[in-house]
């Protein structure tokens, strides 16, 4: 790589500032970090660009996703001033805090699915009602309400044993708490302690489809999603659009806003297309056959539009109701009366799914809250 | 905590002080690093921190702990990770068979009063060392390798306790005391992200992601680690290996795999790969039968045709 292609301000202003633009991009950059960029860039040649560029990747990034960003962020950083190599840039979109709205369809879908709803001043909702009600007629005020109800509404997997285990009254010998006691008899192990598996819940994977015929929903379901993930336990979300993103950490903010806003910087095809098998697909590979889906519940929000090739949808939602403990599908669309899963992608995926809900409204997500939380027919 | 003079040393190798020399003493060893590991590795030695890898299985992540051992000259200490794995798999344990004994022993002798034989009992000599304790116990002019295998298998709370041990590199032992390690080890976590690790965990850590190799490395790990087979059949491996990761499997083959394969072949006297030896000897290479059904229906002979430049002509 050539020599001076880095413009060298005093090393710990630049990485400061570095460390803020990857901020800007959506990296968790802590000042430590910034720190230990500098600390290594000493150790290396700071004039050279490999060199500034490995030592920014291992000390600043921590997951394969950031390599993307980073690298264009690094491009647009170090590479701008110098004017070693006048290469092309492909544009960079550094995320910055959007309007609320952003995590709604764009504007356009939005004043024409909700001109009526806007203009509505404040008026009273009695919960009752609104637990009922379906999501796509929602008031941004019976938004701020929904955001109550779901503080209440905990999303828990079903339990299953875990390898650790815990004191119980019978079960295993405990040698560590019967040598304790045993102390207490002058060595004489007069009660024998146990122990027995702890239970605990399974992970639960959140799949949400956030494609155009999605959007009178995403809005609700994604409030949903966060508030799930905020809640804790484990827990893992993501979009699914004409690809996947993870959206877990995103949603961890408590702010549901602020946490809608970085979660609509994540996702990239928002109100775009479905490409439902190939998202699965990728889900199922990159993450659920490591250990992700394996023993979980996995729920995907979705209508079941499929732009893709079905075949490919049959084939996933088998590979993974293979990996699952459960599929649940969430289709707002069966809350319309006389709903037949008609929609090719419904059709492929529901031999493989063993809960199929509405989702339009709260009450089918408490719905939801129990089938999660349910165990198995054949452990009941 | 680490003072100042031993952590500016680091646990670098002597006569290393460049990335590239350490790049070159790692292929010494057998094992090629591209700069970014090479870089990653430097830094973690210079800076004393513990290295996180991750990437796909058999990208050689475990490899890196024990290339680095003999360089060092140092034990390689292992800790492998799994579901419900605590403290006393990972630090240490009272020997409670022993402990027992002992206090009966102290009763069939008598005179010994209480309070004694209870001090006694948790004597260091009780005491089992597991593999974290170990790393913290060694003594010795290089510090030791701490491999902290598929941390995404444990849960929560053990990776909350291991936050602990790489931030102090001490432990405390109840009955005993703290135990602090002379110099931290050199550790290495790896994972192959099953799960998220916690942010605070890798925060401690300097980060690498490895990448399946390049067909060219991939042909020079080949050729350097199974020196008997011929540049053409390790070119032909690793063509039709990289044809396989594009192939949508369940478990892409790694370079371990590559090897695996390699070996096969060149057991069985192999010098050029043809489609009949593929059949024969898939299963070192794709050990998922739906893979293999896959890669047949894709047909093998794509596999060895036009190959990664060494071509297929006779």
């Amino acid at each position: 790589m050539p020599e001076g292609g880095i413009q060298a301000p005093p090393m710990l202003d630049a990485a400061v500032a570095f460390g803020r633009v990857l901020r800007g991009a959506g990296l968790r950059v802590g000042t430590d970090r910034i720190v230990e960029f500098a600390r290594a860039i000493e150790e290396m040649d700071p004039a050279r660009r490999d060199d500034v560029y490995w030592s920014g990747r291992i000390t600043l990034t921590s997951r394969p996703e950031d390599i993307e960003v980073y690298d264009r962020a690094f491009e647009l950083f170090w590479e701008t001033g110098g004017g070693a190599k006048p290469k092309p840039r492909p544009k960079i979109r550094l995320s910055v805090p959007q309007p609320d709205r952003s995590v709604m369809p764009p504007k356009k879908t939005v004043e024409k699915n909700e001109s009526g709803e806007e203009a509505v001043r404040l008026r009273y909702s009695p919960v009752e009602v609104l637990r009922r009600k379906d999501f796509a007629l929602y008031s941004p005020e019976e938004f701020a309400e929904l955001q109550r109800l779901l503080a209440d509404l905990r999303l828990s997997g079903a339990l299953r044993r875990s390898r650790r285990l815990e004191p119980a009254p019978r079960g295993r010998n405990d040698p560590r708490r019967t040598l304790r006691s045993a102390m207490r008899t002058g060595g004489e192990a007069v009660r024998h302690r146990f122990r027995k598996a702890k239970v605990q819940p399974r992970r639960v994977v959140l799949l949400c489809d956030v494609s155009g015929s999605m959007a009178p929903y995403s809005r609700a379901l994604l409030r949903f999603l966060h508030a799930s993930v905020v809640a804790g336990g484990r827990l893992e979300a993501f979009s699914i659009g004409t690809r996947l993103t993870r959206i877990t950490r995103e949603l961890t903010t408590r702010d549901p806003d602020r946490a809608l806003r970085q979660t609509a910087g994540a996702v990239r095809d928002i109100s775009g297309g479905t490409r439902l098998g190939d998202a699965i697909k990728e889900f199922v590979v990159r993450w659920g056959q490591r250990g992700m889906a394996r023993g979980a519940v996995v729920v995907i929000f979705s209508d079941g539009w499929d732009r893709g090739d079905v075949s490919v949808l049959a084939e996933q939602m088998q590979r993974l109701s293979r990996l699952a403990y459960r599929i649940v599908w969430v289709n707002p669309l069966k809350a319309t009366p006389g709903y037949k899963p008609l929609a090719a992608g419904m059709a492929a995926a529901l031999p493989h799914v063993d809960v199929f809900l509405s989702g339009h409204n709260f009450e089918s997500l408490e719905e939801l809250a129990r089938a999660v939380a349910a165990a198995t027919e054949r452990e009941r | 905590m680490n003072n100042a003079s031993g952590e500016r040393r680091g646990a670098l190798p002597s006569g290393v002080s460049h990335f590239r020399e350490l790049g070159v003493r790692l292929r010494e060893n057998d094992y090629l690093a591209d700069e970014g590991l090479s870089t990653a590795i430097f830094l973690s030695l210079k800076l004393g921190r513990p290295l996180f890898l991750e990437g796909e299985a058999g990208v050689g992540k475990t490899e890196v702990a024990k290339v680095l051992s003999r360089i060092l000259e140092t034990p390689l200490i292992r800790l492998q990770c799994y579901e419900g794995i605590d403290v006393y798999q990972a630090v240490y344990e009272w020997d409670y068979a022993r402990q027992l004994l002992h206090i009966r022993a102290a009763e069939a002798f008598g005179g010994e009063d209480r309070e004694r034989v209870e001090r006694d009992l948790y004597d260091r000599e009780f005491l089992v060392s597991r593999p974290l304790l170990q790393a913290l116990e060694h003594r010795g002019p290089m510090p030791p390798v701490l491999l902290i295998d598929e941390v995404d298998r444990s849960d929560d709370e053990f990776e909350a306790f291991l936050l602990e041990i790489l931030s102090d590199f001490a432990v405390t032992i109840p009955e005993l005391g703290t135990i602090m390690a002379e110099r931290p080890p050199v550790a290495i976590l790896t994972s192959n992200r099953t799960r998220e690790v916690h942010d605070a965990l890798k925060r401690r850590c300097l980060y690498h992601y490895i990448e399946h190799p390049s067909f060219e490395r991939e042909v020079e790990i080949v050729r350097l680690r199974v020196p008997d087979a011929e540049e053409r059949l390790a070119r032909q491996v690793a063509a039709a290996t990289e044809k396989m990761r594009t192939m949508d499997l369940y478990k892409p083959p790694g370079v371990a795999e590559t090897l695996d394969w390699t070996e096969a072949l060149v057991a069985l006297g192999a010098r050029e790969l043809d489609e009949q030896l593929v059949e024969a000897t898939l299963g070192s290479v794709l050990k998922y039968r739906e893979d293999q059904q896959r890669a047949a229906n894709a047909g093998l002979a794509a596999l060895v045709s036009g190959v990664g430049g060494a071509g297929r002509d006779a």
